[in-house]
């Protein structure tokens, strides 16, 4: 109760306004502090660690080139449709300011990145999301270029992986946005039919319209450590049912209690992981039986 | 370890055989006469005792708390497991354990009961008593391999699926029959291998095979010992006796013309050794497979609805 009283007048005291940088990623400078337990480590080691807290083992966020870099082989990634850049087509208000602004501040041209690689010689097709660009959302962009990843999977007849990070839906696109949802599935049913292998791999936060779409689709469907993962909001629900919820409701390994994972994969564990999956995946292997 | 009655005579037996031992070396007396005769009596004791065992003494083999589990298999015969969870539906019950892994360098699917070794782990597993989300995962793992061309190996040991509220709320009834229904079509080999207790329908659920092998102490029944006894005789008591009215051991199974193979287990029991254990099954399980690889997806479906087609005794009048 004192403890409470406390802590609320030292807030009070002290409370200042977050400026334009901070309110954005952590400059890339010598330390991190990790978000969660706030210890400062330097930003190095923190990197060689594959961004996983040497205090904690919290998983912090990964851009999404960095990602590429730590599960693909060297030099084997190839981008696809990096140039493609979203519209305004709502003609929603400031929305163009905004994907401007996230541009500068990302060095991407929107929230997903695709191409093909290999996995320890595996060949894939992979996407990254990336939540530092518009929360990781799906507009028509991300819909596409994730489709047309798909796609491309298929047409290659190599597995396809994603990296899933996204707070759901666009707003700013409206229901072209919702519709991303139903185009992705459906490039996905057909892949799958065709025989197609899919590994889904969620990061925090995966919700809203991508967790209800092509990042539940998997064949397998993996998460990091600590993953929020949800449809509706923890607020939303809240209020709707009037009660609150346990701790780790929505975590990454609450899913995997309710069935909806197949493993929780620890992120320096995730390369060896995959690339075991893919080798039981090819085909002509087993020759000696 | 834990003995049970009917081998006791040779557990007392090798325990004096060892105390004579400790104290022949201690007292420098010697007395390698005696423990040569004692010795040789107890290789007597074990050919009279395991070459005679009754369905009930298989009974309690195959509940011994040492028993190996469908885990203990997974890491003796097979590599780079990795197990894969839930139904995607409501939960992950753990009383069901699968996921893929390689044989001799083959990609497989494997499902299986899984009972725990002490009592915190058999809470967890529910004692290898499966609720409905147990079978419907094992059914998403047997579709994924079939999806991708993966044979798929079934061990089998559970009491029975858990007669419980939430697991007829949740339809366990469904559950295990649509396992057999979808076990019917599924294009690849699937091998089962009763490794324990085969207890009625929880088991069938992961058993529409191509082939299934029985380990020589496990059972597959209809029900318990001790259950058919109080619907056929209202007393509990008289397991024992059902136990052999109801034909549930290996060797009877094999004459039913049920199963493929009974698998030579370890003497007194695969719990003496585990090793041992997996390599007997390893033997049978390569044949199997390998006779399996060889036939067609058509001819698989085929095989297996023959199988269960021939299965049934009646008279035409």
């Amino acid at each position: 109760m004192i403890k409470g009283i406390f802590s609320k007048s030292k807030k009070l005291k002290y409370a200042t306004l977050p400026s334009e940088l901070s309110k954005n990623e952590v400059p890339e400078g010598i330390m991190t502090k990790c978000s969660n337990c706030k210890k400062i480590m330097y930003t190095r080691e923190l990197q060689k660690n594959l961004k996983v807290c040497l205090n904690c083992g919290y998983h912090l966020p990964m851009k999404a080139y960095e990602r590429m870099n730590s599960i693909l082989d060297e030099a084997t990634f190839i981008e696809l449709n990096e140039d493609m850049k979203t519209g305004n087509p709502l003609h929603f208000p400031g929305y163009e300011d905004k994907i401007a602004g996230d541009i500068k501040k990302t060095n991407m041209n929107e929230a997903v990145v695709t191409g093909t690689g290999e996995i320890n010689g595996n060949k894939v097709v992979i996407a990254v999301m990336d939540s530092s660009f518009r929360m990781g959302s799906m507009g028509s962009v991300v819909g596409e270029k994730i489709t047309l990843a798909i796609e491309t999977a298929d047409e290659l007849s190599v597995p396809f992986i994603i990296f899933t990070a996204s707070g759901g839906a666009r707003m700013q696109e409206g229901v072209l946005s919702l519709m991303q949802m139903a185009k992705t599935s459906t490039a996905l049913k057909r892949f799958s039919d065709n025989g197609g292998l899919y590994i889904t791999i969620m990061t925090h936060p995966t919700t809203g319209g991508v967790s209800a779409s092509f990042a539940s689709l998997g064949d397998y469907n993996f998460a990091e450590p600590g993953a929020l993962i949800g449809f509706a909001g923890r607020r939303i629900i809240e209020q709707t049912i009037g009660e609150e919820l346990p701790e780790d409701f929505q975590t990454a390994e609450f899913l995997l209690k309710h069935g909806q994972l197949d493993a929780v994969i620890p992120r320096l564990e995730l390369k060896e992981k995959l690339s075991l999956v893919l080798e039981m995946h090819q085909t002509g292997g087993d020759l000696e039986w | 370890m834990v003995g049970l009655d009917f081998d006791k005579p040779i557990n007392d037996l090798k325990d004096k055989i060892k105390e004579l031992k400790d104290f022949s070396e201690n007292a420098n007396v010697d007395l390698s006469t005696e423990i040569e005769k004692l010795e040789l009596r107890l290789k007597k004791l074990e050919n009279d005792i395991y070459d005679n065992m009754k369905p009930w003494d298989r009974v309690q083999i195959a509940r011994h708390p040492n028993r190996p589990t469908t885990l203990d298999y997974i890491s003796h015969l097979f590599t780079d497991f990795i197990e894969l969870h839930g139904d995607r539906g409501f939960g992950d019950d753990e009383a069901i354990v699968g996921g893929i892994a390689k044989y001799k360098g083959l990609p497989v699917t494997i499902v299986g009961h899984q009972r725990g070794k002490d009592t915190k782990e058999n809470i967890r597993r529910n004692f290898g008593m499966p609720h409905p989300e147990g079978y419907r995962k094992a059914l998403r793992l047997m579709k994924q391999a079939d999806k991708f061309n993966r044979p798929i190996i079934c061990f089998i040991d559970t009491k029975g699926a858990y007669p419980g509220k939430a697991a007829e709320e949740r339809g366990q009834s469904e559950a295990i029959a649509k396992n057999l229904f979808e076990m019917a079509s599924m294009q690849v080999p699937i091998v089962c291998i009763v490794i324990g207790e085969g207890g009625s329908g929880g088991a069938l659920a992961l058993g529409v095979g191509n082939h299934i092998h029985m380990l020589e102490n496990s059972t597959y029944s209809v029900i318990t010992p001790e259950g058919a006894a109080s619907i056929l005789w209202k007393d509990a008591a008289q397991a024992k006796q059902a136990a052999e009215k109801m034909k549930i051991t290996a060797p009877d199974l094999k004459g039913l013309g049920i199963i493929d193979s009974i698998i030579r287990e370890v003497k007194g029991g695969a719990h003496h050794d585990i090793k041992e254990q997996a390599v007997q099954i390893d033997e049978v399980l390569y044949a199997s497979l390998k006779e399996l690889k060889g036939m067609t997806k058509e001819e698989l479906v085929n095989h297996r609805y023959d199988k269960f087609k021939n299965i049934g005794a009646y008279k035409n009048s």
